[in-house]
């Protein structure tokens, strides 16, 4: 994000210290404007026409100025208890937080937030005259706090990730931003407004973006590193909790089920793509076969095949079915790779989809019963357990969508670990080495075209598990759910969240399936927002929202340059406060 | 041998004993369409023999390299490695037992150091898919084995402590080396270096130099490309200078040295003989 112009270095030198106090002055008007009432009407939002009384979003806009102004003040502070000697233990941490770079993003992000709470009440109460006084006081705390920011002299960049931490400090502060994750989840998908879906969205948007541009980002993914098992466990744990926080409700549950299952699709797409670099446009095709499968072999009156077998049969078999799909695909069509293979795997999914509407008994045997497909699969019934009933635990009751989270859940697992054990073996090596230099990687003994079938055919597998769970959530299986989009939206959550890593993907995929699951009207333009979002994000952040380790050097290996220049630019002082 | 570095004594006394004919080249021929790249030539290197080969641009070395390794496979001849007719795969190439390196540095860039080492290991190791995801007692034996070995051969290029460094910010120098210890890490028993000082300053270069020998009195045997004649003469047993596709002369380095031809053939025809000194 470069630095418009009208702030030039030597603006910023001359006047850092108003720029502090503007930034200061903005965040505490901000937090305070919460107090007032911001809509004319309590029908917009969560009625934020109190005068005295916050309501939940105004608390989170409160949260923001508060932000703000600490990281505004810490410039100030700094120098201060660096001459005064106080507290230099604290100090030290202190100099590590890339307070400024903090504070400009918050900067960004308060306007953004106002701005998007006053549209939403603009929207939905109708008219320019529903925001009262008290949300233009915030606009207006917003602006002169961006103002402010944009005045401070740049930060050096924040190096809290070579701090080092005491391990229960770590695994604490793991436990609650995961925590605060699934509460800030939780309550975001509780909302039944769609305005204050998107303001919460907008929250965490910015929230994240403080985190990563302050540093604590940097910190919490080298604690993560360090605990790594404690962080893969208490994200489950969490994510397991979720059914409980919905007290039985099922219309969130079915969504967090299919963003589950897209999720886990994305992360096998994600060894093919990520990890070994073939970029494959059909993937959903394999998501299909492992769906069709399980529901011609299922209980389902419609079923074409007699064999009844229980469900990890079927899934495995399913997942082999996928492999083999992989694998026929694969060989011929690995020897091209690039754009030509795209395309090749464009059409086997269009083949794919084509093929199952033509199995209807007229164009071809019957078994999947053409395009109205197999429909009245009934819920699993694993070891006695039925899915389709309401289990109560601890006083929560647990309905259908819930049990399949479960078996998502673990489905999942399974896939993560296959994931991450082969990213650090002697095969995720060498498929790394094909995805650098193919010709290189031959050249020194890799089997570039058996781990290349490995990784399709692997793939493939992970996606036919995850397709079998989805025929039994989904009920039926028709061809029309796996069209070339879902391919390209399976794609687009893995360079969204971070090719090659797992946590990227996964979040990338929440988001892409989330959000319009959720906001209607962002599913009509939902192609023309995430086509924006692509692009924004390939201008911004290249590597992903979280990215891997090497693709972070890849694309801003040169931006701490940069900022070091700046840097030595700077007169002793500025370099000190900043 | 006129150079005084530490190894050359044991050098001189390590390629005496027990000659064996690693690779036996003959009459390569690689055509592409109506141009002759490489043209009938032949080759003998031995265990524990450094064998360079020079000749002005566009000669055809890298070409030849390409045939032995098995990236092209020749129009005709064939390629003998240690008695046995060579596969024209070049995984199969790296398996016999013959490692290169490339002209232009071909790292695996976003990899770091160590992994890009750990790499070289891979046709050696054998755990696949189910074991690495099961972590059964082969996978861990493989790869602690694997890691052990590739910090070795990073300290063993002189780049000890700098596995964890991306390939692509490492020095130049730095490069060089590493795609040595890579090509070492596959224990091949002939090592192809194509232009292994290119762009280096005279410092890198000795040490260079000074690597390529220990690697020969590890009873290696070593075919080297370059164009940097100094290197050649102090590193070589024996020169091949091709032209044209054509090998053009070949005996001891001082044999090479001091032939008109080669002479010719890198400063065009003699006008004012001075030049030769440089050559």
């Amino acid at each position: 994000m470069r630095i418009p112009t009208i702030f030039t270095l030597e603006l910023q030198k001359r006047h850092h210290r108003i720029g502090r106090l503007l930034a200061l002055a903005g965040g505490l008007v901000f937090a305070v404007s919460a107090y007032l009432p911001w809509a004319y009407a309590s029908g917009a939002l969560d009625d934020m026409s109190y005068l005295g009384g916050p309501s939940a979003l105004q608390f989170l806009g409160l949260a923001l100025g508060l932000i703000l102004a600490i990281c505004a003040t810490m410039g100030l502070i700094e120098p201060w208890a660096g001459a005064k000697g106080v507290a230099p233990a604290l100090l030290k941490v202190s100099k590590r937080v890339g307070w400024t770079r903090g504070a400009k993003v918050t900067g960004i992000g308060m306007l953004a937030y106002i701005g998007v709470v006053l549209l939403a009440i603009v929207i939905e109460l109708g008219g320019l005259v529903t925001v009262e006084w008290g949300g233009w006081v915030a606009l207006a705390a917003a602006v002169v706090g961006l103002i402010g920011t944009r005045l401070i002299t740049p930060g050096r960049p924040p190096s809290l990730e070579r701090l080092r931490t005491p391990g229960w400090v770590g695994i604490l502060a793991i436990a609650l931003t995961l925590l605060g994750a699934l509460l800030l989840a939780a309550y975001a998908l509780n909302q039944v407004d769609g305005g204050s879906f998107v303001v919460i969205l907008t929250f965490a948007g910015v929230l994240a973006a403080f985190i990563l541009r302050s540093g604590l980002g940097g910190w919490l993914s080298s604690i993560s590193q360090r605990h790594r098992t404690v962080l893969v466990f208490a994200a489950f744990a969490v994510a397991f909790l979720f059914p409980f926080t919905q007290n039985g409700s099922d219309a969130n549950m079915s969504i967090a089920t299919q963003v589950l299952i897209f999720a886990a699709t994305a992360v096998g797409l994600n060894i093919v793509v990520g990890l070994a670099g073939l970029l494959d446009l059909g993937y959903i095709a394999f998501l299909g076969a492992g769906a069709f499968t399980a529901a011609t072999m299922s209980q389902s009156a419609f079923a074409t095949i007699g064999w009844k077998p229980p469900f990890i049969v079927v899934m495995l078999i399913a997942g082999l079915i996928s492999a083999t799909l992989g694998l026929i695909i694969g060989s011929p069509t690995l020897r091209v790779s690039g754009d030509y293979l795209a395309i090749v795997t464009l059409a086997f999914g269009e083949i794919f989809r084509i093929s199952m509407s033509n199995l209807d008994g007229r164009d071809g045997p019957d078994l999947v019963h053409g395009s109205s497909g197999i429909p009245a699969i009934p819920n699993l019934n694993l070891f006695g357990f039925d899915f389709g009933a309401v289990h109560t635990v601890a006083g929560i009751p647990l309905g259908r969508f819930s049990n399949y989270f479960f078996l998502m859940l673990l489905i999942m697992a399974v896939i993560v670990l296959v994931f991450t054990r082969l990213n650090h073996s002697r095969i995720g090596r060498g498929w790394v080495a094909i995805r650098e230099d193919e010709k290189a990687a031959e050249a020194m003994g890799v089997n570039v075209f058996g781990l290349k079938l490995l990784a399709f055919a692997g793939g493939a597998f992970l996606a036919g598990l995850a397709g079998a769970v989805k025929a039994h959530v989904d009920q039926s299986v028709t061809p029309d759910q796996y069209i070339f989009l879902e391919s390209a939206f399976l794609l687009a959550a893995v360079v969204l969240g971070g090719m090659g890593t797992v946590m990227g993907v996964i979040l990338g995929a929440v988001l892409l399936k989330l959000v319009p699951e959720k906001l209607r009207f962002v599913n009509e333009y939902r192609m023309l927002l995430f086509g924006l979002l692509l692009v924004v994000m390939m201008r911004v952040r290249p590597e992903g929202m979280i990215p891997n380790q090497r693709r972070v050097l890849e694309f801003h290996s040169d931006d701490e340059e940069l900022i070091d220049e700046i840097e030595e630019d700077l007169p002793y002082e500025f370099a000190e406060e900043s | 041998m006129s150079i005084d570095s530490p190894v050359a004594g044991a050098a001189a006394s390590g390629h005496e004993v027990g000659k064996r004919e690693m690779l036996v080249a003959s009459h390569v021929t690689m055509r592409f369409g109506g141009l002759v790249a490489v043209d009938d030539v032949s080759l003998t290197v031995h265990t524990g023999e450094i064998v360079g080969l020079i000749g002005p641009n566009g000669a055809g070395k890298t070409t030849f390299f390409n045939c032995l390794t098995g990236l092209y496979k020749p129009t005709s001849g064939e390629v003998r490695f240690a008695d046995r007719l060579l596969p024209p795969k070049p995984r199969q190439v790296v398996v016999a037992g013959m490692a290169r390196t490339f002209q232009n540095i071909r790292l695996f860039p976003n990899m770091t150091a160590l992994e890009n080492v750990m790499v070289g290991r891979y046709c050696r190791t054998s755990s696949m898919a189910v074991t690495s995801i099961l972590r059964g007692p082969k996978y861990r034996r493989e790869e602690a084995e694997t890691r052990e070995r590739a910090v070795e051969l990073l300290e063993y290029v002189g780049m000890k402590g700098q596995g964890g460094h991306l390939a692509r910010n490492l020095p130049y120098g730095d490069q060089r080396r590493l795609e040595i210890a890579r090509a070492l890490a596959t224990d091949p028993q002939l090592l192809l270096l194509d232009e292994p000082t290119a762009g280096m300053n005279p410092q890198e270069t000795r040490q260079a130099e000074e690597l390529i020998f220990k690697i020969r009195d590890s009873g290696m045997a070593i075919v080297v490309i370059e164009h940097d004649m100094r290197f050649i003469f102090n590193l070589c047993d024996r020169v091949s200078c091709l032209v044209r596709g054509k090998t053009l002369v070949e005996g001891t380095a001082a044999q090479v040295q001091s032939d008109p031809r080669v002479i010719e053939a890198y400063i065009g025809s003699p006008e004012g003989e001075d030049g030769a000194e440089n050559a």
